[in-house]
Parts: structure tokens; sequence; C-alpha cells
């Protein structure tokens, strides 16, 4: 066990040197120049001499080789150098305060979607061709086809302007300060709960209807036939024995839905105001701020690939099989 | 809030992308009932909802609208533009000029003090002063002090400016934010006022209000500054909610989880105009200091003929264009002054909708054949040209494919080209590499325009970026920016503007309107040319109507 | 090949799928014959009015016919989704084939790109492009179909991986046959079918996250009319003007699930045996 860990863990590091080379990779392709906008606009100081000396600070005069190099032994410091953006912070220190938002709704809707995900598969599964099999199947489309902004609007509307229930936007009411512990907490949760119900939404469609296919492979598989043949009862068969086979290969599936999970908050936080890696991400992209593009594009990225490592594992403790396949060689 | 606006502008004229940020105001069509009466009270929180996450709390080393926007309550200048556009004293006492305008003294007030308690001196503005001027600031508005000869602090409360010559702009540059030196200093000299603890954590100005605390990308709190010198605000806490989307700010507007916030068009016309939402929120019009053009590239033969540029300004239907984009939320632009200002001339050429003229004009141009597909064409060219267009402004694009399908009913075919902003301005306009560009320019109070207008400002980074030159322009820009004599000025700009009428250098469409809204239990504002805004602190929220109780 | 298309058509979701789908495809090509008006004049005495005779879906926000612009629109939507998916199966198909046929270095390097490509989320690496590139049809769908190869390659390769051993592979390299030529008259045709699937599934993706883009302003500029833009500039009179958002709305639910209907029909008529691969494209075609 402890062996295939320690291979996981080698095998990573290509990724990670991979990961921040199509990071700058992405962000040098293009032409423009990203001083340009440290300049801005209005200055009138945008002569040739303030720009030739941000040329220098950024080291953007030097062959792009070098560029890189210096930028990933700073990235191996754990420096990300600062943001292009007048307030010209630390960019770790940025995506610092925006990471914990993100990781929270991303982790909580990560758990709905399991939570609700396997029973509706293993229902749909079990009863292949019912009603419910038929109105899951077209939730599940209908999750597919909805764009998340519009369907964000809707509930808004829904929700905040004609019902009134629930907040519309934003994580924290005007006066938070004010109120007492537990209201504070109620309120923070009410903020919450139509970002992750529009998050979710598509993520739960995809991974229910995954859950399904698993769950009827697994069922004509032939001990499950002979598990039935043997007159135990169908619940046991279907919960303990199919079940057990049909989460296996969900663990990797949940790992490598992450980075779509993740893509999502792109949207989800620009509509609902929530101050997180996706909001910071769009505001850099407008600012052409390159230095929080390739920051961000980093650590989303290798949190990935760290969630990813973390399923890879825990797939192999519950599937011993997994790490004999590894050894030789496959994936 | 305004006032950041004004002040932003005062240091050059701002090309300004067609997104909705202007601000000041000049007529109020509604006054309902936010107006009325109910005894001043102190307390209460103000919601306001701001576009975009702010880029830092000292100003003057920034250039983006919702910095400015709450940066206004923060600070203070030495003069300040009063409710009709007019100069008047702020941490000044008064000013005095001298006869050959050479020379401007200030008398500071003696009771002001910074949010930390220090007393606000002379030396704070020869700091502020020297740190615009400073290489080391990257700061936009450094050049509005370019023909200062020298400041000098008399006694703490007396600044004696020297300029090298008459400077008509010269009093509004005085509206700078003033900065605390006891504070500043060490990071101004250094040249890290970005990265000061000032700009992130904890600003100091004079303000009305006192920073409380900024949550990045979520919201601004600012608290009333109880030492105010004008006195302590009513409204005892502001924040200000970052909502990126529009759609959601005004979704929040319906639910009342905001105060205040900017209309769009559509909205202010067709989606308040129910009982409920009148009820509970005042809407305010203003013509804002922004006006809408159609930018030509001066140095495509086809343009430089000013019957081509004519003709273009008789096909466009100014009253379409106000209609479908701002729906009839706009007045029509003759010139490149705002009526009813002071140096608006309202007797220039006016170019009403007139597609047979302008066909007559083209012809006289040379444009009278016509190809297959009904275009116009010269020496075997049709009359096709790319209009270019900012990437992200809803109403640039609406403009655009009316002209464009204007156009086409004239003979000549416009293709539109989305562009990103920055992308846009380097490699397009600053290249002087287009044909016809939509964009807008964000006007001062002033009406000095020499950058904008003048045949020596043509160089890549300078403002006058069709070409435009014009012997006689360039004389009366000249004259009318060398003296601080207001009626002489006058007579300067107003033959100005017959001639750009006449000219049709770019072709003028609208002055747009400003619409911002604001809860109807928030009594006090008085709305003005400038706006709404200027007297943010006189605003309050008579007792039995206070909506947070906390504070 | 025939037992395919009996499987196919007793499935009847997948049929009308499949209908749908050819229906939407002429309409997008005969738009400029059946379209009612102009898709790009204005008409500013007919800002958002509602379904008329006239205007069977209304107009937007400068007056424009709301039909005509949803029929050029779907030219514009489709076409995003075909091309970028294009972009995405040709690529996934080479480098998946180099992998699978070659194995070895060459299939562990191509892994460990398809590896490093999983772990960007779709969105940030197509915002960082969008960033500095300016979005036009072409560089959006060229966009689009770089970030979504990966599945393709992973599939073309599984696929090589078990057809190589086959005899007929055997036999034609054993016979002297290049290996291009191998993997052109002998493998690629066998694989064709879950790269089929995984296509009809990636173009309503493409479709949706064009979309998305759009919301974000970064999508296809105007004056191109695309279904996701028509249904961006609805958001902002989602109250007053229902037909901006909901016609659009309703044309991207109809095509993706008429496309995964498709996909779905096509996937059940193949060899159960590669349900499994082709699943775990369904979930990450989002």
């Amino acid at each position: 066990m402890f062996g295939y860990a320690l291979r996981r863990l080698i095998l990573a590091i290509p990724l990670l040197i991979g990961i921040t080379f199509i990071s700058f990779l992405v962000i040098h392709l293009a032409p423009g120049e990203p001083v340009e906008t440290t300049v801005g606009e209005s200055s009138t100081q945008s002569d040739a001499k303030l720009r030739e000396r941000l040329r220098e600070i950024y080291g953007l005069d030097k062959p792009l080789h070098v560029q890189y190099w210096n930028w990933v032994t700073r990235l191996a410091r754990l420096d990300f150098g600062r943001s292009f953006s007048p307030d010209a912070r630390p960019v770790l220190q940025k995506i610092g305060e925006r990471l914990p938002i993100t990781l929270l709704l991303n982790i909580v809707e990560l758990l709905i979607i399991v939570t609700l995900a396997i029973p509706i598969g293993v229902l749909s599964a079990t009863r292949q061709y019912s009603t419910f099999d038929k109105i899951t199947t077209v939730f599940v489309f209908v999750g597919f086809a909805t764009p998340d902004f519009w369907l964000a609007l809707m509930l808004m509307i829904l929700f905040g302007v004609q019902l009134g229930w629930l907040p519309i936007s934003g994580l924290r009411s005007p006066t938070w300060e004010y109120l007492a512990f537990w209201p504070q907490q109620w309120d923070f949760l009410a903020h919450l709960v139509l970002p992750i119900l529009v998050a979710t939404f598509g993520g739960l469609a995809g991974f229910s209807r995954y859950m399904r296919q698993s769950m009827l492979e697994v069922v004509r598989q032939d001990y499950i036939q002979s598990a039935r043949a043997k007159g135990l009862p169908e619940r046991v068969v279907i919960g303990k024995h199919a079940l057990r086979n049909a989460l296996l290969p969900i663990v990797t599936v949940l790992g490598l839905s992450l980075p779509g999970l993740i893509g999502g908050s792109v949207i989800v936080e620009s509509i609902f105001a929530i101050p997180g890696m996706g909001q910071l991400m769009v505001q850099a992209v407008f600012e052409r701020d390159y230095p929080v593009i390739m920051g961000n594009l980093v650590i989303v990225a290798t949190l990935t690939l760290v969630a990813n490592l973390i399923a890879d594992l825990t797939y192999s403790l519950v599937d011993p099989r997994i790490r004999v396949a590894a050894r030789r060689g496959r994936r | 809030m305004n006032r950041g606006d004004l002040l932003r502008l005062g240091g050059l004229l701002l090309l300004v992308v067609l997104a909705g940020c202007g601000s000041e105001a000049d007529t109020v069509v509604d006054a309902g009932a936010g107006q009325g009466g109910g005894k001043p009270a102190y307390g209460d929180t103000y919601v306001e909802a701001l576009q975009g996450n702010i880029s830092g709390l000292i100003p003057n080393v920034l250039s983006d609208g919702p910095s400015f926007e709450v940066a206004s309550l923060l600070y203070n200048g030495l003069v300040k533009y009063d409710k009709d556009l007019i100069l008047k004293p702020e941490l000044a006492e008064s000013w005095q000029y001298s006869r050959d305008c050479l020379d401007l003294t200030f008398k500071l007030r003696r009771d002001v003090r910074w949010h930390d308690g220090q007393p606000f001196t002379a030396a704070d503005v020869v700091f502020t002063y020297e740190t615009m001027i400073s290489p080391r600031t990257p700061t936009a508005y450094g050049s509005d002090f370019k023909s200062v000869d020298s400041v000098q602090a008399v006694d703490p409360y007396t600044v004696h400016v020297r300029y090298k010559h008459p400077t008509a702009k010269a009093l509004q540059s005085w509206g700078i934010w003033m900065l605390p030196k006891h504070l500043l200093e060490e990071a101004a000299r250094e040249g890290k006022l970005r990265e000061a603890p000032q700009n992130r954590t904890n600003p100091v100005g004079t303000g009305p209000y006192l920073f409380k605390e900024w949550k990045s990308g979520e919201k601004v709190v600012l608290v009333a500054n109880p030492n105010y010198f004008e006195g302590r605000p009513y409204i005892s806490r502001v924040v200000y909610r970052i909502i990126p989307s529009s759609a959601t700010t005004f979704l929040e507007l319906k639910a009342k989880g905001v105060d205040g916030a900017k209309l769009t068009a559509l909205q202010f016309k067709r989606q308040t105009e129910y009982p409920a939402f009148r009820k509970a929120y005042t809407k305010y019009q203003y013509a804002a200091n922004v006006y809408v053009y159609l930018g030509l590239n001066l140095r495509d033969p086809r343009f430089a003929d000013r019957r081509v540029r004519q003709a273009f300004a008789y096909a466009i239907n100014k009253r379409e264009i106000i209609e479908g984009v701002r729906l009839g939320l706009a007045r029509e632009a003759t010139g490149p002054y705002k009526p009813g200002t002071w140096q608006y001339n309202a007797n220039v050429h006016q170019y009403p909708f007139d597609p047979a003229k302008a066909r007559a004009l083209l012809a006289s141009a040379g444009w009278t054949a016509t190809d297959s597909d009904g275009f116009l064409v010269k020496n075997g060219q049709r009359f096709k040209f790319d209009l270019l267009l900012a990437q992200g402004s809803d109403e640039g694009r609406k403009v655009s494919e009316i002209i464009q399908s204007s156009f086409k009913d004239l003979g000549v075919q416009v293709e539109i080209r989305v562009i990103e902003w920055a992308a846009l301005l380097k490699d397009f306009i600053k290249k002087r590499n287009f044909e016809a560009v939509i964009l807008a320019w964000g006007i001062t109070p002033d009406p000095d325009q020499y950058d904008i207008w003048h045949s020596s400002k043509t160089s890549p980074d300078e403002l006058n970026r069709i070409g435009y030159a014009n012997a006689e322009v360039d004389d009366l820009l000249e004259k009318g920016r060398g003296t601080c004599v207001e009626a002489e000025r006058k007579k300067y700009y107003d033959r100005l503007q017959e001639v750009l009428a006449e000219d049709q250098p770019i072709v003028f469409l609208y002055f747009r309107d400003g619409l911002p809204v604001v809860s109807s239990r928030v009594r006090g504002i008085v709305p003005a040319p400038i706006g709404i805004n200027y007297n943010f602190n006189e605003w309050f929220v008579p007792l039995n109507l206070h909506r947070y109780t906390a504070g | 090949m025939r037992g395919f298309w009996r499987a196919f058509r007793r499935n009847r979701l997948a049929l009308i799928g499949g209908i749908v789908v050819v229906v939407l495809v002429l309409l997008a090509v005969l738009a400029p014959g059946i379209a009612p008006w102009d898709p790009n004049r204005p008409d500013v005495r007919k800002i958002l009015d509602g379904p008329s005779k006239l205007h069977p879906l209304g107009t937007d926000q400068i007056g424009r016919d709301v039909l005509s612009r949803m029929l050029y629109g779907a030219r514009v939507s489709l076409a995003v989704g075909f091309v970028s998916v294009g972009i995405a199966t040709l690529i996934g198909i080479i480098l998946g084939a180099l992998a699978g046929y070659h194995g070895g270095t060459i299939d562990a390097m191509v892994m460990r790109l398809v590896d490093l490509m999983l772990v960007f989320p779709r969105l940030f690496l197509l915002l960082a492009v969008l960033a500095f590139i300016r979005p036009s049809i072409w560089t959006i769908m060229a966009v689009i179909g770089l970030t979504g190869w990966m599945s393709v390659a992973r599939l073309v390769r599984a696929e090589f991986l078990s057809l190589k051993e086959r005899e007929f592979v055997l036999w034609s390299q054993s016979i002297g046959a290049s290996s291009y030529r191998t993997i052109w008259r002998h493998i690629l045709p066998n694989a064709i079918g879950p790269v089929l699937v995984a296509m009809t599934l990636g173009i309503p993706a493409a479709i949706l996250t064009e979309s998305g883009l759009s919301f974000l302003g970064l999508g296809v500029q105007p004056p191109h009319a695309t279904w996701g833009n028509i249904l961006n500039e609805g958001k902002d009179a989602i109250e007053i003007g229902w037909w901006l958002s909901a016609y659009p709305g309703l044309a991207i639910l109809v095509t993706v699930l008429s496309y995964n209907l498709l996909g779905e029909g096509i996937r059940d008529a193949l060899d159960p045996r590669l349900r499994q691969s082709i699943g775990r494209i369904v979930s990450r075609a989002r």
C-alpha cells in the first residue's frame, strides 16, 4: 500500500511541472502585452519611460524560457508574484482569501451530489424503465441542458423576489456583524442555499446517470445472478453485493468530475456575487491580470490533482486489485 | 461619489467604455416620495451596490469607478464642485488669484483633522502635490500639475501656488484628494503608495466617513465620522456590496437587499414602473457628462472629405438611436459640451435625419455608382468599412447595430468588429489602425478640450485619435485655456462649437442620462445638475423608517 | 453494422433524438430562406414586443425579430458545436491512436498529457485563453475544441489496446503492412463507434459552454446571434420579455436532449462491452 501511494506521488511530480508549463504557455501564447493595463488608459504617464520600467520589474523584456524559469523558481518558493491591478497585492494572498469559500462550496456540493446521486442511480437501475427511472431520466437531461446562469436567475426570482424566502446574492446580510452567533450561522447558510442548488443540479444529473450505468453493469454480472440463485433476498443482493461493486469506479469518477464542478464556480460565483476564486478569475481576465490568472490556473489545477490523488488512494484502499493492476502499468 | 468621477474626469478628458458609469446631473425628471420630509435623525445603514471590486483605498493612485465611489466619502480636496458645477472651497476656506492668473493662494480651514486625530495643515497639501508630480508615483493625474512652478506652505494654514503660465483649469486640479503626510511620506518616497497598508486596511482621510472593513469581492463598510468638519453625517453606516452582475443587482433591488444602485435604461423605463417599486424607491435622472460618438479616422481619404462626414451625420437618426438604445433616456449631442452648461452653444449647425441629403452629399463627394448589392462604389471600390467596438458594451453594440442598418440603406457597408477593450486601445486606436469606432468621451465641467482636438495631440499616446487638424480650432483652444476670465473663454468656446458642428470631425450622437435609484426611506436628497450624491453627508432616514437598527 | 441499425431503430427515443437533430440542422442550413425577417435589422418602434402574428417569437431589446435571430443563431450555435467537437475528435483520434498503437513511451507521454489536461477545470482554461485572444467565432470553436479532446483520446486508445491484439490486425502486420496503413485500414474503422458517441455528447456540451461564455461576455460576439447570446440578452429583461430567454433556452434544451438521446441510442446499439468506457464520457461531458 505504501509503495503504491509513493508511486502515485512520484507520478504526480511531472504533472505538477506540466501544470506550471501549461499555465505559463496559455498566457504567453497571446500576442498582447500585460504591461498595458497596469499603465492604464487614463494615465498620462503611459509614456515610454513608465512602461519601460514596468517591463523591467516584471521581466517581460527577457526571452520566454528565462521568464518561465524565473517564474517557476519563484513558484517553488510559493511566490506567485504581485497582482497587476492597482492594489499590487501578492497573488497568493488574493487567492488565499478567496479559496476557502470556493472550497467550502465545492465540498458541500460534492457531498450533496454523492448522497443524492447514489440512491437515485441505484433505484433507477434496479427499476429500469419504471416511472421513477423515466422521471429521473428526464431530470437528468434537463439538468444537462439547463445553462447555470439561467437556472440561477429563475431561482433568484422565485425564492428571492416572489416568495422572499431566501437572500438573492452575497454571503452575508449587511447587518451580519450585529447578529448573535446562531442567527449569524443561519444567515450564512441561507445565503448558500441557492448557489449550492444551482451548482449541484448539473452535477447531480451526470452523477446519478453514471451510478445507474455502473449499477446496471454490475447487476448483469454472474456473481449477482448466482447470489440471486442462492435465494438471497433482493435487498441483500442489491444493497450489499451489487452496490459495493458498483461504487468502486464511482470514486475515480468523483475525482475526475471535480474540475467540472470547480469550473462551474466561475458562473455561479459571478451571478451570486460570491467572492470566490471563480469570481477572482473572471475579474482577472477582464483586467488582464497575468499573475493572478496564472496563479489561479496553477492552484486550481494543483488542487484537482491532489483531489484525484486522494480519490486514487481511496480507491486502492477499497479495491486491492487496483494496486496490482497499477503495478502492471495500466491505468 | 459624483465628485469622485468629476475629479477623475477633471484630470484629463477621459475615454470611457460604453458600459455605464456616468453619474453627474443636469436635471431631475423623477422627483417622487424620496424627497419627502421627515425629521433628520442619526443612524441606519445605507446599502449601495457596486459593480466591481474596488482596487484600493488611496484613490490618487487608482483609476476605477468603484474605488472612486468609496474614496469620495473618505477623502476631501481643497476645492470641490458644488451642486451647480461651480467650484467651491472644501478643505480650503478661500482662495485668491493674482491679476495675471499666475499666483494662487489658498487659506485652509483650521478645524480639519485627519481620521487619526492629527490636524490637517499646509504641509499635507505640499506633500500631496509633491506626491502627485513624483515620477515614482503611479498616478494618472500628475499632468494636472504640469504648469505649476512651485507650491509653498507660507504658514501652517496658507498655501501659495505659482504657475508658469495662466492655466484655466488650475483651480479645478486642487480638487485632488489630500493625503496625510505623517502616514504616507515614506511610502510615497519609495513609490510604494499602492503597497502601503493605507491602500488596503486602514486608509486615513479627512472625509465624512471612516473606513471600517473591506472584504475583497464582497463588501466595503464605512462608518460615520463623528468629528467631520461639516458635522457628523446622519447615516451612520454605509455598506457597499460588490455585485458584478447587473441582473443580480436589479433582483437585489426588487428584494430590497440594496438601497441604492444605478439602473439601465430598460430597467428605468420598463421594469420599475409598478406601484410597489415606485413606493419603495425614488428614481432619478440626469444628463451625465458622457457622450457617445461615431469616430472616423480622418487619415482615411474617404473620411477626410468633410461632405462624407456630414452625410453620415444626416444619415444617422439620432432620435432612433436614443429611442432604441436608451429608450429615450438621453439627449442629442450637437457638440462636445453638455446642454445646460455655461459653455454650451445651441446655435450651431444641426443635422436632422435626412437620408436624401445624405445621399446628395455622398454623391457630391463622388459616390454615385452602385454595385449589384446596392452599395456605393467609387473608383471600383465599394464603400465599406469596419466599425470597431469595445467588448462587453451592451450599449455600444446596440448603437453600432442600428448604425449598420441605416448605413446599409444609404449604400454603405458596415462590418461590426467587437474587440476586447485593452486590445482595442493598444492594437487599433493607439496605432491609429482603425476606420471607424464607437466610443464615448467623459467630459469635465471645464470646457478645455485641448487634448482632444488640438492638431499637436496626435501621437500614439495622445487623445486626438482621429487625427483632426484645423488651424482655427487650434487657435481657439489655445486662447480658451490661456486665461482665467470666464466671459472671454465663453467667446472662444462658442466659436469652437460652431466650427466643430460644421466640420463633424466625429459624429456626435448623444449625452446619456445617469439613472440612479435610492430607497424612498432615505431623505435629504436634493437633485441638482451635478447629480444626487454631492450631499451624501446630509442624507438621513427619519427615525420611524430606520430599517437597520444597529450602529 | 446491420445489427447496429436494428438495435438502434428499436430505441424509439433515440430515433426521435436523431430526427430532431436532423431537423435542427436543416433549419440552420435553410435559415436564410425561411427566416421571416432580417435578423440584424433593428426597429425601435418594436422594442420587446411580445409574440404576435408578425413576430411569432416576439422581438428583442432593439426590436429585431427573435424567430429570425434564433434561426440564424442555430447556424452559429450548431457550427460551434460541430467544429469544436470536430477539432477535439481529430486531436483525440490522432493522439489516442498514437498512444494505443505504439504503446510504451509514446503511450505514457500521451496519457500524461491527458491526465494533465484533465486537472484543469475547463472553464478556467477557456477564460485564461480568451482573456488574451479576440473572441471571434473561430477562436471560440478552436479553444473549446482544444480543451475537449481528452476523452476521445482515452477512448480511441482503449479501443486500440484491445483491437491490436486481434487476429486481423496481427495478420496485416505479419504480411508487412506499414503501421500507418494498419491504423487507417484496420483499427480506426473499428474504433469509430464509441468516437461517434463521444461526438454526439460533446456537441451539446460545446453549445452549453458557449452560452456560459456569452453570460460572462466572452462568447461569440455580435452581430452574430447564437442561442447563448440571445439567452444572455434575455436575462436583463427576464420579467418583461420572457420570450427572449424562454425560446433560446428551450432550443438549447431540445438540442442537448436530442443529442443525448441520440448518443445513448448509439451507445446502447453498440457492443455492450463498450458501455462502461463510454459511460465515463457522459459524466465528463459537462
